[in-house]
């Protein structure tokens, strides 16, 4: 025991003397928020919008009217021209053209049905599906309006509502639908992998580069002592790290933290332990620090794809969700949105724990294996 | 009681490469033993060995009463090991440093404090306590690393060219402190380069490419090579050095500024083989007999080998 707090004490000196080291580890977290706070917007709102208006009729510009008001769409300017619209979208003016036919007023006066075409710009799948059911949806809403008008004017009793069957969806846990809300939490486990993974994979690569490890090994210090000395310190630079995130997502961000703090950040713990270990186990593979470097960034990606912080987890192909089980951000996401955002108990999250608690002994484990007091 | 260090037939290969090969020796308790031989000698090799963090392909060694091939942990508790590269973090201060090495070998906090506290006095770095190791001198570091392998106090002790690179005052008296070390009943074990070094140990094992040459005593070592060293003075240095080549029992013949140093096998006095090969051509003015060296006695022992394999 005495042997892992010399490790721990000493890793503590040199991260507070490394001063690039240390303006990494609150410089990153801060940065990397800004940037995917305010980049990683799903949000669609004030689509640019072009209106070829052929009709020129009240209720064409009703409609357009109506458009509008709903905030989804920003009209940038009338077109006289199927022409127009591709110049419009090609040059990234518009992204969404509304065409109104000629006589769609008459043709609603006189019962008809009247067609209105939307025109979206497909290569934004995310602004197509917003565009299309919103102005779907706004449609339907005249349609019901029209239909109980005339119905009145042909003197029917108007006590039968004007829709049938009503669904009314309500959000739970993100009422607003704010990406932010969503994104936030996310990139707390994000970020914590990133760096921890970083910092335990440099940190034997570096003894070895100094020499300093041949010194190491040939003291009777025991490998579980030195993987958990190295890792100790971490812990803390870890909490650091996350509750930096999770003050400025709720200063900038507005992000609630709905749970209990004591949960999120008793759990966090075996976390961001495991991402240590796997650094450790990364750093027992390299044998300079660019190598360790390098498997840090190697394992990112994986991390960002599938563990759902970018794609739904439900909606990827079973292979890729058994692949995403080993890496602890798949579990942890579960664990920091279901505390921030829903309140989760423990209870709720038990699966996530015995999974992060697995991950993480059987990182140590291997981590301590592989890293032999052998210089060959 | 037993011999803090016996080697019975070690070997260590790298691929194709032997760089120990059979190896035989023991060092006793309170020696200083050094180990001489040019770079890639298997040295190095063989301290890592006995330190037990290289395994060895062959042959088995027992250090402080353990086999470092089955117990090498119980041998690391017991040992002290300071190498070429001073492996200090030189992100910390002297202090620091010390404290450290002291926590990893498991001294309790009292201990530590204790040990610590001396080791800066004694080793004079107390002034420089708080200064970080990367700004220290050579020789000030090669101070530092010696006192944190010793802070845990371990009866033997592993020095890996520990003067490399150091400048010459302090070379003389980290020897000193060598030899104040070993009195207080530490074994120590060098490897070294200098040949004047080796002159210091209690006893010498002489190696080149992995085999043992020799071992004894320094003394030793050169009478068991019966060779004979003469300064010789000649008014035509080159044609003298020449001249003294060409004869079965000379060894070398080196020119030394405007004086040949010349070394004779087999106890032929090297005065007068110098007056009688030179006396009726090149002519000598002055010839005197000196006391050979252990390098004298090791390159005698490479020449040895050199002829041997020459004749088969």
């Amino acid at each position: 025991m005495n042997r892992m707090w010399a490790i721990a004490w000493k890793e503590l000196i040199q991260v507070r003397r490394d001063r690039l080291t240390m303006a990494m580890m609150v410089g990153i977290p801060v940065l990397q928020l800004l940037l995917f706070g305010y980049a990683i917007n799903t949000d669609v709102r004030d689509i640019a919008t072009v209106v070829y208006d052929q009709d020129h009729s009240a209720e064409s510009r009703g409609f357009v009217r109506r458009m509008q008001a709903t905030g989804f769409y920003d009209l940038v300017g009338p077109v006289e021209s199927y022409a127009e619209i591709g110049v419009a979208l090609r040059s990234r003016k518009a992204m969404v053209a509304l065409v109104v036919p000629p006589r769609f007023g008459a043709d609603v006066e006189a019962g008809r049905t009247a067609h209105l075409q939307l025109v979206v710009d497909g290569s934004d799948p995310q602004v197509v599906a917003s565009a299309t059911d919103t102005a779907m949806s706004l449609a339907a809403a005249r349609s019901s309006t029209l239909t109980v008008e005339r119905l009145e004017r042909l003197g029917l009793p108007t006590s039968i509502p004007s829709q049938l069957i009503a669904m009314q969806p309500t959000t739970w846990y993100n009422p607003d639908l704010r990406t932010a809300v969503f994104i936030v939490p996310g990139l707390v486990g994000v970020i914590l992998t990133m760096t921890m993974v970083m910092f335990t994979a440099m940190a034997i690569a570096r003894e070895r580069e100094r020499g300093t490890l041949e010194q190491l090994i040939v003291s009777p210090i025991r490998r579980i002592e030195l993987t958990s000395g190295k890792i100790l310190p971490y812990i803390a630079v870890g909490y650091l790290q996350m509750t930096l995130i999770l003050i400025v997502g709720s200063l900038v961000f507005d992000v609630p933290i709905v749970g209990s703090i004591q949960l999120l950040y008793g759990l966090s713990a075996f976390f961001i332990a495991a991402n240590l270990a796997l650094g450790l186990f990364f750093s027992t593979l390299a044998k300079t620090q660019q190598q360790a470097m390098q498997m840090s960034f190697f394992f990112l990606l994986p991390n960002i794809l599938l563990s759902g912080f970018m794609f739904p987890w439900d909606a990827m192909p079973a292979p890729a969700r058994w692949l995403s089980l080993v890496l602890p951000l798949t579990h942890y996401l579960r664990v920091i949105r279901g505390v921030t955002l829903k309140g989760s108990s423990l209870f709720e999250l038990r699966y996530e724990l015995i999974w992060l608690v697995g991950l993480l002994t059987a990182l140590m484990v291997i981590a301590s294996l592989r890293f032999r007091k052998k210089l060959d | 009681m037993q011999d803090p260090v016996i080697v019975e037939g070690l070997s260590r290969c790298f691929g194709d490469l032997v760089a120990v090969h059979d190896l035989s020796f023991e060092v006793h308790r309170g020696e200083i033993f050094g180990m001489l031989g040019p770079n890639g000698a298997g040295k190095s090799t063989t301290l890592r060995m006995l330190c037990g963090i290289l395994d060895p392909s062959g042959g088995r060694a027992t250090v402080v009463g353990f086999d470092v091939g089955t117990e090498p942990e119980r041998v690391k508790q017991r040992i002290g090991y300071m190498t070429q590269r001073f492996s200090l973090y030189d992100d910390l201060t002297v202090e620091e440093n010390l404290r450290f090495y002291a926590g990893i070998y498991g001294l309790s906090r009292r201990e530590r404090r204790a040990r610590v506290g001396d080791a800066l006095e004694r080793s004079g770095l107390a002034a420089r306590r708080n200064q970080l190791s990367g700004t220290l001198s050579g020789g000030w570091k090669q101070r530092l690393a010696l006192v944190c392998a010793t802070i845990h106090e371990p009866p033997l002790l592993f020095l890996d060219e520990p003067t490399a690179g150091v400048d010459p005052v302090n070379r003389r008296e980290f020897w000193a402190h060598i030899h104040r070390i070993a009195t207080g009943g530490t074994t120590v074990i060098v490897t070294t380069h200098y040949m004047d070094e080796a002159e210091r140990c209690h006893r010498l094992a002489l190696m080149s490419r992995g085999t043992l040459l020799d071992i004894g005593s320094p003394e030793e070592v050169i009478e068991r090579r019966r060779i004979r060293i003469a300064l010789v003075l000649s008014p035509d240095v080159a044609a003298a050095v020449e001249v003294l080549r060409q004869h079965p029992a000379v060894d070398e013949v080196a020119p030394f500024g405007d004086q040949i140093r010349l070394a004779t096998l087999g106890g032929i006095d090297p005065v007068v083989l110098a007056h009688d090969l030179l006396d009726g051509g090149p002519g000598v003015r002055d010839a005197r007999e000196i006391a050979p060296n252990v390098e004298d006695a090791f390159v005698a022992i490479v020449h040895g080998e050199a002829r041997q394999e020459e004749h088969g």
